[in-house]
């Protein structure tokens, strides 16, 4: 057994609880060539063609042995705009939550084309934040800042601005004293984004963006989406509403925790292909069901 | 009687009043916001459980040394990070959770104390270790409880943002590379401290009071970390004045009397508290037409 699958097999159990600090100190800037399987994340000396590209290799990540993501290889090129999409339990958030580093590869390896964690955004399902923490919506959008504002910075007057200004973006404007527990999804979702709006990031990762949200808000927060894309960001979302990734995501990828299509959308979300996606899922779901695999 | 008599004069008259004023104060500032983060982190039971897994360290230490701060503070101190740090590691190395894991931990540390304070001391010791004795606070334990409250609100102020991040969003924190685990393990050892601090003047079993309850209370009454952590000391100031006045003319002990004025705000808040106190479910002011 080679050391990477051995690190895998004793960290499998308690994913997500892992010291996140301790194995991630000092990746930054090692060279590709010296990752090893089992490695979260690679950050390569990052050359024109692959900044803010996702490119993953027989990626492989389990919940006490039982793979949620399969065998995944591709990649995310720079500047695209791509959704994710697939039955519950596909491995869709576990890719998202892969990519990002929370979770770790069993097997496999994602690289990354960027030179700092800053510059990957991430918006998590909001089921994993506790609306409930006594935290107003101004100090949530400073957030966005946490690389450089750091655990005791101050927040500088232009940076002020540019949370005013992601305020303003999206439509959250007078609501910054407002508690976070006293909004609706929608709009802590709009929170959400005014937080990666602040972080100005190359990369940004979507987990379930239009969750239970309104169809005023799903457009207002589209169109953030649009310009993102136009400011050429490389864009992942996992989504449910096939009509929507039809209408706006130019490119797709459609996984039953093994991966069943990836490309322009219009020859990934054919009928064959989502066939295949829902019987692939009644393997798990149908035979035994692990209520760990959802994620 | 007058005011004067009534306020006042205890204090003026008794240096050990005054004494057991000041560690009350003194805990307050540290304990109330510790206590704020641990109803926030949902770890409000982990405090009880730590004030009882210091009992056998405590115990050792006055075995050692008889009632000496020193030992029983430092044996305090090394039996409650060593249940915090076990239970921590189980919980990870294991499909245990972190409470099942800590309650395990903890009751195996309070069997010890119990079995090492009745083997060898009397039960007097005994209750002295569960319980306190404020009012015999001297200027040593003083400047141990002074000190651990400057540590406290230090260290807190350092690790503010992530611990607020971490509560809130603990994905956040990690996926910008954050690392949680080390302020969670910094936050442990400040609330063991506190355990301590708290032990020297209440007893293992009263000294988790003055955290709990100001805390839970607060939450009643504010929307704001902050907010809550001012209004958790202000909580803790107030029982410990009114807990020691009440013990004075009542001839009542103390450590339970500070503890039960802070429970009585509690259950103030519990049903007037501004947000989400009881009377505002269920007397709702009529709402806004605008």
């Amino acid at each position: 057994m080679d050391n990477g699958n051995h690190h895998a097999q004793q960290l499998a159990p308690f994913h997500g609880r892992t010291d996140e600090a301790s194995h991630r100190g000092g990746r930054v800037g090692r060279p590709l060539a010296r990752g090893r399987v089992g490695d979260t994340m690679n950050f390569a000396p990052v050359t024109r063609h692959d900044e803010g590209a996702i490119s993953i290799e027989d990626l492989t990540v389990a919940y006490d042995r039982e793979p949620a993501v399969h065998h995944l290889n591709g990649r995310f090129e720079p500047g695209s705009l791509t959704a994710i999409v697939g039955p519950n339990g596909a491995g869709k958030s576990t890719l998202l939550k892969t990519i990002v580093g929370v979770l770790r590869p069993d097997d496999g390896r994602i690289s990354v084309g960027i030179n700092s964690r800053r510059q990957i955004g991430y918006l998590p399902q909001q089921a994993d934040i506790d609306r409930t923490f006594p935290i107003n919506v101004w100090d949530t959008v400073a957030l966005g800042l946490w690389k450089e504002v750091g655990v005791f910075g101050a927040v500088s007057a232009d940076q002020r601005a540019r949370i005013q200004q992601a305020l303003a973006t999206t439509g959250l404007e007078g609501l910054g004293n407002r508690p976070v527990g006293t909004l609706s999804v929608g709009q802590v979702q709009r929170v959400l984004f005014a937080r990666l709006l602040a972080q100005d990031a190359k990369i940004i990762l979507l987990d379930e963006p239009f969750a239970a949200v309104d169809e005023r808000t799903t457009a207002d927060l589209m169109n953030i989406l649009t310009r993102w894309h136009a400011e050429s960001r490389t864009i992942i979302a996992v989504l449910h509403d096939i009509e929507q990734v039809r209408a706006n995501f130019p490119t797709s990828l459609l996984i039953a925790r093994e991966p069943v299509a990836w490309g322009p959308t219009d020859t990934v979300l054919t009928g064959e292909n989502l066939a295949r996606a829902r019987a692939l899922s009644h393997v798990w779901s149908d035979g035994h069901f692990h209520s760990h695999t959802t994620h | 009687m007058d005011p004067y008599g009534l306020l006042i004069e205890p204090f003026l008259a008794y240096s050990f009043m005054r004494r057991a004023l000041v560690a009350c104060l003194a805990l307050s500032l540290g304990c109330g916001p510790i206590g704020v983060f641990l109803v926030l982190r949902r770890m409000s039971l982990m405090g009880d459980a730590m004030s009882h897994a210091i009992l056998p360290g405590a115990a050792l230490g006055f075995l050692l040394a008889g009632f000496s701060l020193w030992a029983m503070s430092a044996g305090g101190l090394v039996a409650g990070l060593t249940v915090a740090v076990l239970a921590g590691v189980v919980s990870r190395a294991t499909t245990l959770k972190e409470d099942a894991s800590l309650a395990g931990f903890y009751l195996i540390s309070l069997a010890i104390g119990v079995l090492i304070v009745s083997k060898k001391g009397s039960n007097v010791d005994l209750l002295h270790v569960l319980f306190g004795t404020i009012l015999a606070v001297d200027n040593a334990s003083l400047i141990l409880v002074a000190s651990i409250a400057t540590i406290t609100l230090i260290v807190l102020a350092l690790i503010y943002r992530p611990l607020i991040v971490e509560c809130f969003d603990p994905g956040f924190l990690r996926a910008v590379g954050g690392g949680g685990s080390a302020y969670h393990i910094a936050f442990l050892v400040l609330v063991v401290l506190n355990l301590v601090s708290g032990f020297q003047a209440l007893g293992t079993l009263m000294a988790v009071g003055l955290m709990m309850l100001p805390a839970a209370a607060a939450r009643l009454w504010a929307t704001e970390v902050w907010t809550l952590s001012l209004i958790a000391i202000a909580i803790g100031f107030a029982s410990g004045i009114a807990g020691l006045l009440v013990s004075y003319h009542f001839n009542l002990p103390s450590g339970p009397a500070i503890v039960l004025i802070a429970g009585l705000q509690y259950l103030v808040s519990v049903f007037v508290g501004s947000r989400g106190g009881l009377m505002k479910q269920y007397f709702p002011q009529p709402h806004y037409h605008n």
